[in-house]
């Protein structure tokens, strides 16, 4: 594990998207919503997802949390803009083989989210990073209420 | 201090290629050699059931098993063998008072008196008490500094207080908790106190009569023994007129499809075969503590804490959770702009292991409007230098991660 450092974790563009989440506030008007809680560290998450026609318009958050919860919510929030709710799924599924170092199928439709490779060497972080993408599942499945980590 | 370092070999490792500086003492500490050696000498040599066979092997474990009951009992200065019960830990002990002491007692209405900074196995337990019963639970609040307010406490004292549980010393702030005075208003009113002595035992001495207790629990890893062992003290007459807390082989006298007598003290409460080898590398561990001195080891760690105190607060941006005037052991706080998981992150890449989050008590959190806390705690094996390591890895996540 030697050869891990800092930087593999917190690249520029995670520590630049925790400094200054996109996408950060209430969204008006938003046609699904979940609150996620990580009950570990006590991170909350309010997400909220605008989607027409089976297609995710806009998407924002709000909520405290560490740097890479905040990270990956941002960046989460930008990636999803435009797509389809199962292409949303995939790219989850995607998401989380990455950050538990699983091979992946499709590494290149994460774009922008690739940054989380470094996840794999720091388990103890994975969910995190995961938090706002159980968030977004539970918000596009409708299922009201507080989704949680555990 | 550096003698007592090399006790200890799990200290002198590198992780992630930085010297290890271990500093979550408060989640559990690391186990001295003369602990790990009892415990494979008993694996290795005397490995037996307990009170069972008259063959020499288990002759050898069961008065292993019983010179280490009386080892805590002078270790806690209890009055008496027949008062140490071995159990899982302190969560297990706190459980069977729930079971065997309060549940037969309560009434719909009664009332359990603990604290705004209790550990969840400090609350919950009661709370599973209330809802089967219909007994109240109630919360003695603390200040600003994470001190116990004792008006307070002793106005939530009432004719309807079954029990007082509390803390001994808080896991999540280090407040020592003014037991002493705790004990005595609740006694005045006829009130038993248990007091949760889990962050306590590895750093000032503990004499159960001097605390006129009732009940007292502790966990054997917190204070350099294995995990999996703890002890239950109780004053005997109470134990005496408690039901058992489980059924099983070694905690009865007779058994018949009729009628079951129950076994002496302790061993009513040591249903199964119990935790042999644990018990043993306690004994280990409370002679170690013994052999290097409570009075040594209270100072040490006090000089150390005051140290880190002074070295964390020159920090800007630095929030130290827990002022109480009596406190030992805990530097909990929090940083502007940087959230303890990546402090916790960055002090890792360092080498130096602290605890970050909740810390199993949430209602403190929530006291002072915080999801969590990095917390870093101190045990007789940590130096100077490496509160200065940690006063250095704080500033470099500050760095790092800062807005």
């Amino acid at each position: 594990m030697n050869d891990i450092d800092f930087a593999d974790l917190y690249q520029e563009v995670i520590v630049d998207h925790s400094r200054r989440p996109r996408n950060f506030g209430r969204l008006e008007h938003a046609t699904h919503s979940a609150e996620g809680f990580n009950p570990l560290c006590g991170d909350r998450l309010k997400l909220y997802v605008n989607v027409k026609e089976g297609v995710v318009q806009d998407a924002r958050f709000e909520g405290d949390g560490c740097a890479i919860s905040r990270a990956s919510a941002s960046l989460m929030t930008e990636g999803i803009k435009g797509k389809s709710k199962k292409d949303v799924l995939r790219l989850f599924s995607e998401f989380r083989d990455l950050a538990t170092g699983v091979d992946g199928t499709d590494r290149k439709a994460l774009g922008n989210l690739a940054v989380f490779s470094g996840l794999a060497g720091f388990p103890a972080r994975v969910k995190c990073a995961t938090l706002a993408w159980h968030t977004l599942r539970a918000a596009l499945e409708k299922d009201s209420g507080v989704v949680s980590t555990e | 201090m550096s003698s007592i370092r090399r006790d200890f070999p799990a200290l002198h490792q590198l992780v992630r290629g930085k010297p290890l500086i271990y500093l979550d003492n408060a989640a559990t500490t690391q186990k001295p050699n003369s602990v790990i050696d009892a415990l494979t000498r008993f694996y290795k040599t005397d490995c037996s059931n307990v009170h069972r066979a008259v063959h020499t092997l288990s002759e050898r474990a069961t008065k292993a098993y019983e010179d280490a009951r009386g080892t805590v009992k002078k270790f806690i200065n209890a009055r008496s063998d027949r008062e140490i019960v071995f159990v899982r830990g302190a969560t297990e002990a706190i459980n069977l008072v729930m079971n065997s002491y309060a549940r037969p007692r309560v009434k719909p209405g009664d009332e359990i008196l603990i604290s705004e900074l209790e550990h969840h196995s400090n609350i919950v337990p009661w709370q599973l008490l209330c809802e089967q019963t219909g007994a109240r639970l109630v919360v003695a609040p603390i200040n600003d500094s994470g001190e116990l307010i004792l008006e307070e406490f002793e106005r939530r004292l009432s004719p309807q207080t079954a029990l007082v549980s509390m803390a001994y010393v808080s896991n999540a702030l280090g407040t020592v908790m003014p037991v002493h005075e705790i004990v005595r208003m609740a006694h005045d009113r006829g009130v038993p106190v248990l007091l949760d002595g889990a962050q306590a035992t590895a750093h000032l001495r503990v004499d159960v009569q001097a605390l006129d207790c009732d009940f007292y629990v502790f966990s054997g890893h917190k204070v350099f023994g294995p995990t999996g062992i703890g002890v239950l003290y109780g004053r005997e007459e109470l134990l005496e007129g408690m039901p058992p807390y489980q059924g099983g082989g070694d905690m009865i006298r007779s058994v018949t499809f009729e009628k079951t007598e129950y076994n002496d003290l302790p061993y009513k409460f040591e249903a199964g075969t119990p935790h042999v080898a644990g018990a043993i590398g306690l004994g280990a561990a409370l002679e170690y503590v013994t052999q290097i001195g409570l009075d040594r080891i209270a100072a040490h760690e006090h000089e150390l804490l005051a140290y880190a105190t002074e070295r964390l607060g020159e920090i800007s941006g630095l929030r130290m959770i827990g002022t109480a005037r009596e406190k030992l052991s805990v530097l909990s706080f929090v940083l502007d702009g940087v959230h303890p998981h990546d402090v916790g992150t960055v002090l890792d890449m360092d080498g130096i292991a602290v605890r970050v989050g909740h810390h199993c008590a949430q209602p403190v959190m929530h006291r002072f409007g915080l999801p969590a806390t990095t917390r870093a705690s101190l045990a007789v094996y940590n130096t100077r230098a490496e509160v200065d390591a940690l006063a250095h890895g704080i500033r470099h996540a500050q760095k790092l991660l800062a807005a």
